[in-house]
């Protein structure tokens, strides 16, 4: 193993490339800023005190390393299967985006940026943004799409709490992939002071590599975290995650790619049933490859290559296309891609509150449905480590309200 | 030799600023769309940058991602975009017409079939937004090796080292971005753009055109005089947003032609 020429872990390629994915699809305006921000980030990538800050911040700041659970309930009631949950959830700002917004955030200091911006849907990568901003003095600019702002409430609230300025977007059809628009139209306009925080492992290269290497240390701890409780050398067997664009997942599985013997499965929000009335966000299972968003990618979209919207009771898997390493990956056949619906991952979320006491987002949500379809059906000694990527509070108005639960209409 | 080309011969030879047009195709419907793209020539625009709709036009400003919509709206594909140029090619033979747009619809019909179609279509060249040099195996190149023009961007971020990278498969000419943002949005100054137009021409042999932020026959006559020509849109596809007639939006089309052919 890890013979560089069967390697799942050397790319990109030099344009951005995991096989046909990825690239550089941006304009003529924006192409000289990636180009910097690769120069840079290839920079500090060998540069040992970027790593010490970021280690100084994920371990103080954020509350890394986050714990590595036995689920021995779930495990015990599933009946098959040992279930561990890697605790994301508990990172500061309730997700696993903060990981990545510290690194992107300490490469804007490097290149001497003092305005950021960012998309966001539910608003947890829009919340962890505007938090990293106001720990280090930088204005912050959050694009969401209108009808997020809406039913995300709460979080806008706590973006204008840690200083951000959060503007609703109303172009196109409201949502996040318009956040995203606008959030490239308000860099290519503002060019010379702006950073653009991209909350996915998605966009031009080299964002996709970029947030992979800084999400890594999810599956880098997994690694060291199971031997702990499992012995010396053993490995997970089955490693599950939920995807929208990809992040939290191509963190969890990048440091196995090259461990032939751990399956990987990512789950993708199947919204009402990935069918043809398109009413979900399945991106590989229901979609096919296209450009947008600076990469080519698995989207959803049209006979004309026109974009579809997504559909999905999470706000965080809400978007139409998803990062092109998971393309890559796809289509190589390295990890699995199944999809779980809204019913399906609701059932999830109120199963891990009544069996464990954790409250999970309705994005990890996704990827506990599929655990407890298949933990029944593996032997007592096979390993799942399932990332729960983020907690649940931002979600309990969506689910009250899928339950039938009156809340009133303040929280 | 494309049509591009002999038209910016003709205009040098006779001394003239080039005026460039841009119409989102089947805005606000097929039938008014192909009215005012006829009447184009009549009133004196010399290169027809004819828009593909895309539902995520991420260069664009909100005057043009709105016109992509109502014409997306109304049924309007990349096939219609090539059947309204068709039709437009009977009654003119001459005026060069360069498709602009992005590239999702042209990679999801496939880069041969759109070629061949584009060139039945009568369709002279392309504007890509999103296809910069360092992805020019994806379209250029293909379109250039059937005869047809990939015009790049320039902009202002683009600087002196870049800017031969910009310039190498570049054909037909070259658009110069006069400001940084999105479509419509900032003011062009044409104090600002003349030296910018210098740095390009220094280093090609192509006509320069400037675009971004012209709205009135007097901007469009400034800045022409900087360069080799002028683009407007925005300000023409908010006319034909606010409802105008064919007649009208084209009488506003003249002005600037005026405007710009003054230079």
């Amino acid at each position: 193993m890890n013979d560089l020429f069967n390697s799942f872990m050397t790319g990109p390629d030099e344009n951005g490339r995991f096989g046909k994915f990825g690239g550089r699809f941006v304009s003529e305006t924006l192409m000289p800023l990636i180009l910097s921000l690769e120069e840079e980030y290839e920079r500090a990538k060998t540069d040992e005190t970027f790593w010490a800050q970021m280690d100084d911040l994920w371990k103080h700041y954020v509350g890394r390393p986050s714990p590595l659970y036995f689920a021995e309930r779930m495990t015990e009631d599933l009946g098959g299967a040992k279930i561990y949950l890697k605790r994301d959830e508990l990172n500061h700002t309730g997700a696993h985006k903060i990981n990545n917004v510290l690194g992107q955030i300490l490469l804007a200091k490097r290149m001497g940026k003092t305005r950021i911006i960012a998309e966001t849907g539910a608003g947890q990568h829009g919340v962890a943004t505007a938090t990293v901003c106001a720990r280090f003095g930088l204005k912050c600019v959050v694009y969401m799409g209108a009808h997020d702002v809406e039913r995300q409430a709460p979080n806008v609230f706590r973006m204008k709490l840690l200083g951000a300025e959060v503007v609703p977007v109303t172009s196109g059809r409201g949502t996040l992939k318009d956040a995203m628009n606008d959030a490239l139209r308000d860099w290519v306009t503002n060019v010379a002071d702006t950073f653009y925080c991209i909350g996915t492992a998605a966009g031009p290269h080299p964002y996709p590599a970029m947030v992979r290497d800084f999400q890594s240390i999810i599956g880098k701890e997994t690694r060291e975290q199971l031997q702990e409780h499992e012995g010396e050398g053993r490995l997970p067997d089955t490693l599950i995650a939920a995807i929208g664009g990809g992040s939290n997942a191509i963190g969890l599985f990048y440091p196995f790619l090259d461990e032939p013997s751990v399956n990987i499965i990512g789950v993708e929000a199947g919204g009402k049933g990935v069918n043809d009335k398109m009413e979900h966000c399945a991106s590989l299972t229901g979609g096919r490859p296209g450009v947008l968003h600076g990469n080519r990618t698995y989207l959803l979209q049209d006979d004309d290559g026109q974009i579809l919207e997504g559909f999905s009771i999470s706000a965080g898997l809400d978007y139409p296309g998803i990062g092109p390493e998971h393309s890559w990956l796809h289509d190589t056949g390295r990890a699995k891609y199944v999809s779980i619906t809204d019913k399906e991952a609701l059932e999830a979320f109120q199963y891990c509150c009544q069996q464990e006491g954790i409250i999970p987002a309705l994005e990890p949500s996704h990827a506990l449905a599929h655990v407890m379809k298949i933990a029944p059906t593996l032997p007592k000694d096979h390993i799942i480590v399932m990332n729960m990527c983020g907690r649940g509070d931002k979600d309990i108005f969506t689910v009250a309200r899928a339950l039938g639960f009156d809340m009133g209409d303040e929280e | 030799m494309t049509r591009i080309d002999a038209k910016f011969s003709e205009l040098r030879a006779a001394n003239k600023k080039a005026f460039v047009a841009y119409v989102m195709a089947g805005d606000p419907d097929y039938e008014t769309s192909l009215e005012i793209v006829k009447g184009l020539p009549k009133a004196g625009v010399d290169v027809i940058e004819l828009g593909l709709p895309f539902t995520d036009p991420m260069a664009d400003g909100s005057t043009i991602q709105l016109a992509g919509q109502r014409a997306l709206d109304g049924g309007m594909t990349l096939a219609k975009t090539l059947e309204l140029a068709a039709e437009f090619r009977k009654t003119d033979t001459t005026t060069p017409i360069v498709l602009m747009g992005y590239y999702n619809p042209i990679y999801s019909r496939g880069v041969d079939a759109f070629l061949e179609d584009a060139k039945a279509a009568g369709i002279d060249g392309m504007i890509v937004v999103d296809l910069p040099p360092e992805e020019d195996t994806e379209l250029c190149i293909p379109a250039q090796n059937a005869g047809m023009n990939f015009i790049r961007l320039a902009t202002p971020t683009t600087d002196d080292k870049r800017l031969p990278k910009v310039l190498q498969n570049t054909s037909g000419f070259v658009y110069y971005v006069s400001v940084t943002g999105t479509t419509g949005a900032a003011e062009a100054e044409a104090g600002d753009v003349g030296p910018e137009v210098a740095r390009i021409k220094s280093q090609t042999e192509l006509p320069v055109i400037v675009g971004f932020g012209i709205n009135t026959p007097e901007k469009a006559e400034n800045i022409a005089k900087t360069a080799d020509g002028c683009v407007v849109g925005s300000a023409i596809v908010g006319q034909i947003g606010a409802g105008k007639s064919a007649d009208d939006v084209l009488e506003f089309v003249a002005k600037l032609a005026e405007g710009a052919h003054r230079a």
